[in-house]
């Protein structure tokens, strides 16, 4: 049987520090085929970007701790050497960072930024390469591309930065292309014109997108398959539609709870999840949600298994996993009742 | 008879001169950030101000709580014109319009303590005597739901969440009548943001607090304000009741920025609303368009729209102001 197209498999990745390991990521796993475009969720310090920063091999020996394999297109990432990996990234895997100004150098002609990237991997004249990104400054919809090329990062609105790093990104025509909050910094209008880029190219390339995001909004758009992150670990992966209808971790619950919608009701409160994060240097034991988890109560009456025992990554359905002792999600649908029995 | 208004905000203008290079700088335009503002918030009501970057709804709240000077038009606080007020007679009214930043990171001070933070105010207007200080900083940190223990920490010891609750602490430490929240929660987590703007309604209530809500996230602003008014090129596009904003507005610009939020809901139900692709950017507030400013970027635009200015006028049936030649049904 073939591999698919990208495999993490395992992946972990600790930090050192003179306060402990900082657990960032620990043993996740997720494919992902050309063509398709996996949504990762979290909160900040749940792990979404450093896993996939692991992808790229961003992360320096010298700090990092990564054990595990990443397979892309039957090359496992992690077993190459810092020489090697040199020649995927940026060829074969891209990233688009959250904050286009301050992943430009301000220096640079923007032209020039995007034609060295361009020259790191294709042994071109400048005047090719110079060539090559006025052509790719046109496809992501800049304007007077021949002469906006020789203009400085300042120079841009922060929609238009968003689409130079877009076409920094893909002037290599990689196959799996990394979008870290791409469209975090910008106004909703922007966004949405940049979504529409992203799925155009796309489709264009056969591109395989992973899109890292908080914004379920975004998810809800864009992405085929989601994967919900906490504390460094999955904690509910399956198709967009099927965990956004049906969650069945409550974590994924608490956060469709917790944002308020443009369509429906307005009077009611919000529903927060209660509390903050776990500190990755030392996660509880048991499941990491459990401190804030309204629910374990319904597990076995004192909640005492979710503090002790890390829940398993379990399919609930075909195609749908989710790290939760509790048995049946549909508790978590109905109001309250079913709570307050428990307590 | 009628009654005044907490705040009532008459034709703002805001000019910042836009200065040429070389040694002998002259004035050779201005960035019309804020041109003809008006509305009026009463007490313990919420306003919602949403547009995009440069519409002018930062300056908007800056100039409300005075921290700039308006180059024109008045801001009547409980009838009192505070819009020309000097820095001497603004100090008490600073006490009456507080302000929560975005940036719970870069809005306090890491060198003070929560408890210095928190109880600046305090000291600054010499309120309470220094030996209770303590005591009225500790009450504040237990309302916004902090440990009163912690008064003595550092603002890196808490997280984002935690620190926008000590900004808020601050903002309520002297009895605000008005509250102006510049994008309060845009900074914070998802499962955050919930805690904080709950805890922002519950102040509300409980100190019949008025606020102005700056804020792009129109999921949250239409959670929050009762009353939207939506900014465009500096100048208010549409002011409505949420009901009506939402599910019928009337200016072509209010319905694309509503067709571009992505709804979790839609995809719910497998469905997709149909998307107004605006095209373009915002045009520059140094030399805004002729007419009405969003016709350039509008699918609708005629002649008209170029030479006359729409006013902010009633549409239709609907209780809610919008300044458009060709309003939606």
């Amino acid at each position: 049987m073939s591999r698919p197209f990208l495999s993490v498999e395992n992946l972990v990745v600790h930090f050192p520090t003179p306060d402990g390991v900082v657990k960032a990521t620990n043993g996740l796993s997720y494919t992902l085929e050309r063509g398709q475009t996996l949504g990762i969720v979290g909160e900040s310090g749940s792990g979404k970007s450093v896993s996939s920063s692991a992808i790229l091999g961003l992360h320096r020996r010298t700090n990092a701790q990564v054990s595990g394999q990443i397979w892309l297109d039957g090359v496992d990432l992690l077993s190459l050497s810092d020489e090697e990996m040199r020649k995927h990234r940026g060829q074969d895997v891209a990233m688009i960072f959250q904050d286009p100004l301050s992943a430009l150098h301000p220096y640079y002609r923007v032209g020039d930024q995007i034609a060295e990237a361009y020259r790191a991997h294709h042994n071109v004249p400048k005047r090719v390469a110079r060539t090559r990104t006025i052509e790719m400054l046109a496809r992501v919809g800049i304007p007077q591309p021949d002469r906006r090329v020789d203009d400085y990062p300042h120079q841009f609105t922060g929609g238009m930065r968003q689409r130079v790093m877009i076409a920094m990104a893909l002037i290599n025509d990689p196959t799996l292309l990394i979008a870290d909050e791409p469209t975090t910094a910008l106004d909703v209008t922007v966004q949405a014109q940049i979504l529409d880029l992203l799925q155009d190219l796309q489709s264009e390339f056969h591109t395989a997108l992973i899109m890292i995001t908080h914004d379920l909004g975004v998810i809800a758009e864009v992405a085929d398959d989601v994967l919900v992150m906490y504390a460094g670990r999955a904690v509910e992966y399956g198709s967009a539609r099927e965990l956004l209808t049906r969650p069945s971790m409550p974590y994924t619950w608490g956060l469709i709870q917790s944002i308020p919608d443009v369509s429906g009701p307005v009077d009611k409160p919000l529903r927060p999840i209660p509390g903050s994060p776990p500190s990755l240097v030392h996660p509880p034991m048991g499941c990491a949600f459990f401190p804030r988890c309204p629910y374990s109560k319904l597990v076995d009456g004192s909640g005492e298994r979710c503090a002790n025992e890390l829940p398993d990554l379990l399919p609930i359905v075909s195609g749908h996993l989710k790290r939760c002792h509790l048995e049946d999600p549909e508790v978590m649908y109905q109001e309250t009742p079913a709570l307050e029995a428990a307590q | 008879m009628t009654t005044t208004p907490l705040l009532d905000v008459r034709d703002l203008v805001m000019h910042f001169p836009v200065k040429s290079r070389g040694i002998i700088s002259r004035t050779v335009g201005h960035v019309k950030a804020v041109d003809g503002v008006s509305f009026t918030l009463g007490a313990g009501q919420a306003l919602g101000l949403v547009g995009e970057s440069g519409s002018g709804k930062t300056t908007t709240g800056r100039l409300v709580t005075r921290l700039q000077k308006p180059t024109s038009g008045q801001i009547l606080f409980e009838g009192q014109d505070i819009a020309d007020a000097s820095p001497r007679q603004l100090k008490p009214l600073r006490r009456d319009i507080q302000m929560i930043f975005q940036d719970p990171y870069t809005s306090l001070n890491p060198r003070q303590t929560v408890g210095e933070i928190v109880g600046a105010p305090l000291e600054i207007h010499n309120l309470v005597p220094k030996s209770k200080r303590l005591a009225r900083v500790q009450e504040l940190l237990e309302i916004v739901g902090l440990n009163p223990e912690h008064y003595n920490r550092y603002p890196h010891e808490f997280s984002g969440g935690q620190r926008q609750r000590i900004g808020i602490a601050r903002a309520l430490t002297l009895q605000p009548k008005i509250l102006v929240a510049d994008e309060p929660v845009s900074a914070l987590d998802v499962s955050i943001q919930a805690q904080v703007i709950n805890l922002m309604q519950d102040l509300q209530r409980e100190f019949n607090i008025a606020f102005l809500f700056i804020a792009h996230d129109l999921a949250i602003v239409r959670h929050f304000c009762p009353e939207i008014a939506v900014m465009y090129l500096g100048k208010i596009v549409e002011r409505a009741p949420r009901e009506e904003l939402y599910s019928a507005p009337k200016h072509p610009y209010t319905k694309a920025l509503l067709s571009a939020v992505p709804d979790v809901e839609q995809a719910r139900i497998g469905g997709r609303r149909e998307r107004i692709r605006l095209t373009g950017d915002v045009p520059s507030p140094i030399n805004p368009p002729s007419g009405c400013r969003f016709r350039t970027r509008c699918w609708k635009a005629q002649d008209v729209c170029a030479t006359q200015e729409p006013p902010l006028e009633p549409k239709g049936a609907s209780t809610g102001v919008a300044a458009c030649h060709f309003p939606e049904p």
